[in-house]
């Protein structure tokens, strides 16, 4: 307790110290965001969207084009028949408010302006000050976004077009925002942990050349992740959906002269194409379908589709489950599910905390947070429903069976996260998107921590990553251990933390679905519940218990990390811990606030859990939770030889893990030498090669053959000069004659 | 009275010299001089037929004629002296200074 005070003083002492800076800055960012707003309420024609229409709901002007179906939407009302297995569930009446606040403009611009100021300047400010702009700026995003869920912990909405970027016919891209519950917990989640990472990349990015790199580039994450969870409708989903994508291709190849980091991020960007090519088919279907890619309209009107098919090519689609099937694309890339998962364990060779923040705590949820905010889409179709089931169970145990066996320690924590994501998906999956985003929600906190501390430890051990060469940390690192054992324990589920509760709604809701791939999805998920215990456990007695195995330089050179590094981790640790809290199931004497909270947007599905089942369900995967962590003490703390020779006797099986099923090989073989093989073959020596540079070259080139042949007759001789001319008129003369 | 056909008769040989002389010789000096000639069986048609058509214009065309021409002789002259001062020689085969 002594040590956390002091800890606590010198960080406000140091913040004191700096404080000139931060008062600069955040005065700096205000003026800068007060000049955008002005602005962008200046233009023209659109300034009634900032004006009037707070006070009086639903009667007041608004921007959204789209058409009759507008007005009910100004009341905050839906069409209550959204069918959804037996349209159980309704839009409630909300106030939605047409007016923009001003700290709701703020949250995602603030990040941005402190962007362009830190990669303006930030190399002038140097290591010792570069990153007050972006910390700051954060933080005050993270301020608004609490000021942004009491708003809507009130009952009021925001749904409000900024201002219109193309009007093309009946094309109309705004920059709008929505706020509701949805949009409120993943504004808490992205902000609260990007101002976690961001103060501790102050400890963990010390020394680094490109350090004010980094920070501009996190907050140019933050900002696109704002405006990816803020739009109100699907072309500024799409915009910040490729603005993360970018700012993690900058931030995992961010040590872009290692070769690894620079493939990784390629890697990164050019899997997540092939989401998101289904993914934009998808937002061009809806804009064919209802002539506006606004939220509202689009969601209110999403029964018309029911019936329609779209016919391609002699086969038949269901339209709703194609407009479904093409928008999880995109998740299924972001979220790193199968197929495309392969990107996100390559991701790992970003910095850390990039690591944490991007690849573990906000944007790979993106894919999910897309399937919940689709979720009038996604409920017309079981199919598809089943289809995000399945991939999530697949994946799931997939990536658990990976993370058994990965020595690396950043790896480990990835699969975990794909493993986690494919869980949120199974909620998604089932109807029950609260609990998806619940999980989503406590995940980042556990899972941040993790990576966080991950990230401690490679910094103690002098950038090593390998289990293999630690061990026996525990004395060195004391903040670091009891942080990531209640991280471990809360991905565990062990009761009372937070992984337990979000994950247990999941488990619940699948297998009270009625569907089929519902009650598989339950079966493999507690499979991984065991499996998850026993990965997590394995990856931190293997790094803090036994002995030592590093070299005697590394042992020399462990230290606990700075206070800016162990504070943020102390604070996710809370979260770690607390974060289910809101979210206690009604079986064991809590109000289920957090999926009451949630269900005006996302619904609840039609389940009826006896509490007898849901505490028998808990049980079950409690006890396997405690099974594998158990699993976990006497294989690697205990009898240290069995992993070894449990590793002999499946031998095939332990190769087929470690090797991560060869889907990298099979997709080198089968796709990425293929079109390396067209590219030289095909494209460089046929297409390139011989078309366009046969066109480029060889029309200069005739023309110097030709102009060379033809100089020769300007011999420079008046004579021939002559000749030709008096040739030239006889010819005239006998075309003249002839007529 | 002589037939008209006599003159163009005349103006069509006298403009075949010219033009034989202008293609064959080297000497630009005789080559200007063959222009001349040309010159001249132009303006001898001009004549014949302005007088056969009873019509002055041809008449007065032809003095123009000899005004150019008679500018023309002195400036191609003048080249050909500046010419011949720098190249020391006055043969059109041997000037080929504006070969492509």
């Amino acid at each position: 307790m002594m040590d956390m005070k002091r800890v606590i003083q010198k960080a406000i002492t140091d913040y004191c110290r700096s404080e000139k800076w931060a008062v600069f800055a955040v005065i700096a960012l205000l003026v800068l965001a007060w000049c955008g707003t002005v602005c962008a309420s200046g233009d023209p024609g659109h300034g009634e969207l900032l004006v009037g229409g707070g006070e009086v709901h639903g009667t007041a002007p608004h921007g959204i084009p789209g058409g009759g179906e507008q007005d009910e939407l100004a009341h905050g009302e839906h069409h209550g028949d959204v069918g959804h297995e037996g349209g159980l569930w309704t839009y409630q009446k909300l106030n939605t408010r047409q007016e923009l606040p001003f700290y709701l403009l703020l949250i995602p611009f603030l990040p941005l302006a402190s962007f362009i100021f830190t990669i303006l300047f930030g190399k002038r400010l140097g290591e010792k000050h570069a990153h007050w702009v972006p910390i700051a700026a954060v933080l005050t995003s993270f301020v608004c976004a609490l000021i942004a869920l009491k708003e809507v912990m009130n009952g009021n909405r925001i749904n409000c077009d900024l201002y219109t970027l193309i009007s093309s016919g009946s094309l109309n891209v705004s920059v709008g925002f929505l706020l509701d519950e949805l949009t409120a917990v993943m504004l808490i989640v992205v902000t609260s942990i990007s101002s976690l990472v961001h103060i501790y990349s102050v400890g963990y990015m010390h020394g680094d050349g490109g350090y004010y790199r980094f920070f501009s580039f996190l907050s140019l994450f933050t900002f696109s992740m704002l405006m990816l969870v803020t739009g109100n409708n699907f072309i500024q989903l799409f915009f910040g959906w490729e603005a993360v994508g970018l700012s993690s291709y900058l931030l995992i190849g961010f040590w872009f002269n290692k070769t690894s980091a620079a493939d990784a991020g390629k890697k990164a960007f050019i899997v997540n194409r092939f989401g998101d090519f289904g993914f934009a088919l998808g937002v061009i279907l809806i804009f064919l379908l209802f002539g506006t890619l606004h939220y509202e309209p689009v969601f209110s009107q999403a029964t018309k589709m029911v019936g329609q098919s779209y016919t391609l090519l002699g086969m038949t689609f269901d339209m709703p489950t194609l407009v479904a099937l093409l928008l999880f694309c995109g998740a299924v890339g972001k979220s790193a599910q199968i197929p495309l998962h392969v990107w996100l364990p390559d991701a790992m060779e970003g910095p850390t905390p990039v690591s944490a923040l991007i690849h573990a705590a906000t944007m790979v949820t993106a894919g999910v947070f897309l399937v919940a905010r689709c979720n009038p889409i996604f409920g017309l179709s079981q199919f598809a429903l089943d289809v995000v089931t399945v991939v999530g169970a697949v994946t799931c145990l997939f990536a658990a069976t990976i993370a058994l066996v990965q020595t690396d320690i950043k790896r480990v924590v990835a699969y975990s996260t794909v493993s986690q994501l494919a869980y949120m998906f199974i909620g998604c999956g089932v109807g029950a998107y609260g609990a998806g985003i619940f999980h989503l929600f406590t995940h980042a906190y556990f899972k941040a921590l993790l990576f966080l501390g991950c990230g401690s430890v490679i910094h103690a051990m002098s950038d090593e990553q390998d289990v293999k060469y630690m061990g026996g940390l525990k004395k060195y690192l004391p903040v670091t251990y009891w942080t990531m054992l209640l991280a471990s324990l809360s991905i565990s589920g062990v009761p009372g933390l937070a992984g337990f509760f979000s994950k247990d709604e999941i488990l619940a809701m699948s297998y009270a679905s009625t569907s089929g791939a519902g009650k598989f999805a339950w079966a493999i998920g507690t499979l991984v519940a065991c499996m998850t215990a026993f990965y997590s456990f394995r990856l931190f007695f293997l790094t803090f218990h036994g002995k030592f195995r590093g070299t005697e330089e590394q042992r020399k050179h462990l230290h606990e990390s700075p206070r800016n590094m162990t504070i943020p981790l102390c604070l996710l640790a809370f979260g770690a811990v607390a974060s289910g809290w809101v979210g206690i199931p009604a079986a064991l004497g809590g109000g289920a606030h957090w999926s009451h909270f949630l269900q005006p947007v996302v619904g609840h599905p039609a389940v009826h859990l006896s509490h007898a089942t849901e505490w028998k369900l808990m049980c079950l995967s409690v006890g396997v939770g405690l099974f594998g962590i158990a699993a976990a003490y006497v294989m690697y703390v205990l009898k240290p030889g069995v992993p070894v020779r449990i590793a002999a006797t499946f031998s095939l099986a332990y190769r087929w893990l470690y090797n991560k099923y060869y889907v990298d090989e099979l997709y080198f073989a089968t796709i990425v030498q293929p079109t390396i093989n067209i590219g030289r073959k095909v494209l460089v020596k046929v297409t390139d090669g011989i078309m366009i540079e046969g066109i480029v070259n060889g029309i200069p080139k005739s023309i110097g053959v030709i102009s060379g042949q033809l100089r020769r007759m300007q011999t420079g001789r008046v004579h021939h000069y002559l000749a030709y001319m008096a040739s030239g008129a006889f010819i005239i003369l006998f075309w003249m004659l002839k007529r | 009275m002589i037939p008209v056909n006599w003159y163009l008769t005349l103006a069509a040989v006298l403009f075949c010299i010219g033009v034989y002389g202008f293609l064959t010789r080297r000497n630009v000096v005789i080559m200007l001089l063959s222009v001349e000639l040309m010159l001249n069986a132009v303006n001898l048609n001009l004549v014949a037929i302005s007088h056969y058509m009873q019509d002055l214009s041809g008449q007065i065309l032809t003095f123009f004629v000899i005004a150019v021409a008679a500018a023309e002789a002195a400036i191609g002259l003048a080249i050909i002296v500046t010419v011949f001062r720098n190249r020391r020689t006055v043969l059109g085969d041997q000037i080929t200074e504006l070969r492509g």
